[in-house]
C-alpha cells in the first residue's frame, strides 16, 4: 500500500502512457513530465502568493488579503484575471522584440532547472549525468533575461536596476556555486538523484544521514540559503528591484502579461533554488527518521520545501535592505573566503574518517566546527570594520 | 531523427554567427551580442548531440552566462550610437571573406584528405567522471598552469583597475 501511494505518479504516468502506441510512448512521457511539473508548480505558486502575503501580514501585525473568497484564499484568482485583462503597455521607444522576449528567456530556463529536481523516488524528470551543473548552466540565462528587459525598456530605472541585478547576480553566484562543490565532493556525483541516494540511510538506525547535520553541510547550507536569496533577488537582496529607490527596477516598463510572467518565473526560480537546497543538503526525499518511511517520498519533499520557502518570507519580513557596498562586500569578502574554507574543512571531513581511536567522532566534529568558526569570526570582524565613520551630505544640510 | 537535429541546430548556428557581424537589419552591438549568445548556445546543443554534456553544460555556464553578461554590462555603459552609425567598409570586408575563404578552404581541404578514414578513438565517454580523471592524471599540468594564468590575469586586472597606486 505505501509503495503503490509512494510511486502514485510514476505508475498514473505508465499507465497514461500505455495507452498510446509503442514509437509514441517515450515522447508522450516526456511531455506528460513538462505539463505536470507546470501544471504543480503554477499551483504552488498561486498558493505562496497568497501564503507570502498572509504572512508577511501576520509579521506586520495586519490581516492580509481577506477579501477574495474564504479567508481571502481566491486572491490569487483575482490577481490572475487582473493581470490577464490589463492593458499591455510597451513603450515608445523601446526594443519592441527584445522587450517581448525577456520574460520568454526568463522562464523557460528556470522550467529546465526544475526539471532537474527528484521530486520523489523514481521522479526525477530528466535524469542528467551533470545535472546540478546544468541546473546552473540554466540558472545563467536568468542574468541575460533581466539584461535583456532593463536595456529595452529604455528607461534609467530599467537600466539601473538590471545593472544592480547583474552586479548582483554575478557577485553572489561563486559562492553559490562553491558552497555545492562540497557536497558533490562527498556525494562524488553531479547527478542529483545519486546524491540524494548518498544521503538516505539512518546512523545508529535513527538520525538521518542528511548533508546539514554535519559541520561543513550546515555550513555550505547557510551560504547556499543566503547565496540563493540574493539570486532569486528577494529581501533583504531585493536591490534591483528596490521600489522605494527605483520604483521596480528592471520591471519598471512591464505591464499586464508579461509583468505576471516575471512575478511567476522569480517564484519558480525561487523554487527551483529551494529545491536544490532541498536535494543537496536536507536528503531530498528521504524521511526524517525509519519509521516515518510510511509517508510518500514526493510528500516529503514538498514539505521540506514548503519549510524553506515560509523561511524565505519570514527572512523578507524581518530584515531591512542591504547597501549596494555592504551587498558587494559581504559577497566578496565574507561568503566567498567562507565558501573556499569550507571546501577544505569538507576535504578535512573526508579524510579524517579513517581514524579509529576512542572519540575519534567527536574530534572530528570538534575540529571541523573549529576551522569554521575562526574564520567566521575573524571575517565577520573584518566587514564591520570598513564602515564609514560619518557621512557628509553636500546638498541636504 | 539525431541527424536533423544536427542539421538543424548546424544551420542555426552558421546562421547565427552570420548574423552577428552581418545583421542587415540591425547595427546595434545589443543585437550582435544576443546572436553571439544563440550561436553558443547552438553549439551546446551541438555538444550535447556527441554526448559531451560536461562540455555543453559548462559552455551555457561560462560563455553564454558569465562572458556574455559582462560582454553586455560593458556595452551597455557604452555609447552606442557610435558604433550604430558605423558602416560596413569595403576593404574590411574583403579581407574578411578572404581571411574565412581560406580558413574554410583549409578546412574542406584536410577533410577531403583525411575524411572517410575513420573516427578518431575518443579519449573519454564525454562522461564527467572520466573527464575529471584524466584532467587530473594525463592533464594536470596544463590544467594548473592555465589556472595559474588565470590567477595572473585576474591579479593584473585588480591592479590595473585600483585608482590610488602605492
Amino acid at each position: 500500500m505505501t509503495g503503490q501511494l509512494d510511486q502514485l505518479f510514476v505508475s498514473l504516468k505508465q499507465w497514461l502512457v500505455s495507452f498510446l502506441p509503442q514509437a509514441a510512448q517515450p515522447m508522450a512521457g516526456i511531455l506528460l513530465s513538462i505539463s505536470a511539473i507546470i501544471g504543480a508548480f503554477a499551483t504552488m505558486f498561486a498558493i505562496t502568493t497568497i501564503m507570502e502575503r498572509k504572512i508577511l501580514g501576520r509579521i506586520q501585525n495586519r490581516l492580509g488579503p481577506n477579501r477574495v473568497g474564504p479567508f481571502g484564499l481566491l486572491q490569487p484568482a483575482a490577481d490572475g484575471i487582473k493581470m490577464l485583462t490589463k492593458e499591455d503597455i510597451v513603450p515608445f521607444a523601446a526594443d519592441k522584440l527584445v522587450h517581448f522576449l525577456a520574460p520568454v528567456v526568463l522562464i523557460i530556463p528556470v522550467a529546465l532547472a526544475l526539471a532537474m529536481i527528484p521530486y520523489g523516488r523514481n521522479m526525477t524528470a530528466v535524469d542528467l549525468d551533470a545535472g546540478i551543473l546544468f541546473f546552473f548552466a540554466v540558472g545563467s540565462a536568468t542574468e541575460l533575461s533581466v539584461f535583456m528587459a532593463g536595456w529595452s525598456s529604455q528607461n534609467k530605472y530599467s537600466l539601473v536596476g538590471a545593472m544592480r541585478a547583474i552586479a548582483q547576480m554575478i557577485s553572489y553566484e561563486m559562492p553559490l556555486v562553491l558552497s555545492t562543490v562540497s557536497v558533490l565532493m562527498m556525494a562524488g556525483t553531479l547527478s542529483l538523484p545519486l546524491i540524494v541516494q548518498a544521503q538516505s540511510g539512518y546512523i545508529y538506525e535513527i538520525l538521518p544521514r542528511w548533508n546539514v547535520f554535519t559541520p561543513w553541510g550546515l555550513a555550505g547550507f547557510v551560504l547556499f540559503m543566503i547565496a540563493a536569496t540574493a539570486e532569486s533577488n528577494r529581501a533583504p537582496f531585493d536591490l534591483p528591484e528596490a521600489e522605494s529607490e527605483i520604483i521596480a527596477g528592471y520591471l519598471t516598463e512591464y505591464s499586464g502579461f508579461k509583468y505576471a510572467l516575471f512575478f511567476m518565473a522569480e517564484y519558480w526560480g525561487l523554487f527551483a533554488v529551494s529545491g536544490l537546497a532541498v536535494t543537496l543538503f536536507l536528503g531530498g526525499w528521504n524521511a526524517p527518521f525509519p519509521f516515518l518511511q510510511w509517508v510518500p517520498s514526493w510528500a516529503w519533499f514538498f514539505a521540506k520545501l514548503g519549510t524553506i520557502i515560509f523561511g524565505f518570507i519570514w527572512v523578507r519580513g524581518t530584515l531591512p535592505r542591504l547597501r549596494l557596498d555592504q551587498l558587494m562586500n559581504f559577497a566578496w569578502k565574507f561568503l566567498l573566503p567562507m565558501s573556499l574554507i569550507n571546501i577544505v574543512v569538507t576535504a578535512m571531513w573526508h579524510f579524517s574518517r579513517v581514524f579509529q581511536f576512542v572519540g575519534a567522532r567527536e574530534m572530528r566534529w570538534v575540529l571541523c566546527a573549529l576551522v569554521l568558526a575562526i574564520p567566521y569570526f575573524f571575517l565577520g570582524r573584518a566587514l564591520g570594520e570598513g564602515r564609514p565613520a560619518k557621512r557628509n551630505y553636500k546638498f541636504a544640510e | 531523427m539525431h541527424d536533423a537535429f544536427f542539421y538543424i541546430f548546424a544551420i542555426l548556428t552558421v546562421f547565427c554567427a552570420v548574423m552577428v557581424v552581418a545583421n542587415p537589419v540591425s547595427r546595434s552591438p545589443i543585437t550582435s551580442a544576443m546572436f553571439l549568445v544563440l550561436t553558443i548556445t547552438c553549439m551546446a546543443a551541438l555538444f550535447v548531440q556527441l554526448h559531451a554534456f560536461f562540455l555543453a553544460a559548462v559552455q551555457i555556464l561560462v560563455y553564454a552566462g558569465a562572458v556574455m553578461v559582462l560582454f553586455l554590462f560593458v556595452i551597455m555603459l557604452l555609447d552606442l550610437k557610435e558604433e550604430e552609425r558605423r558602416r560596413i567598409k569595403a576593404v574590411s570586408a574583403g579581407l574578411g571573406t578572404l581571411a574565412v575563404g581560406s580558413i574554410l578552404f583549409l578546412i574542406i581541404k584536410s577533410t577531403l584528405q583525411f575524411g572517410q578514414a575513420g573516427a578518431i578513438p575518443p579519449h573519454t565517454e564525454g562522461s564527467t567522471a572520466s573527464l575529471g580523471k584524466l584532467l587530473f592524471s594525463n592533464y594536470v599540468l596544463p590544467f594548473e598552469i592555465l589556472s595559474l594564468l588565470l590567477l595572473v590575469a585576474m591579479v593584473g586586472v585588480i591592479l590595473l583597475s585600483k585608482k590610488d597606486l602605492k
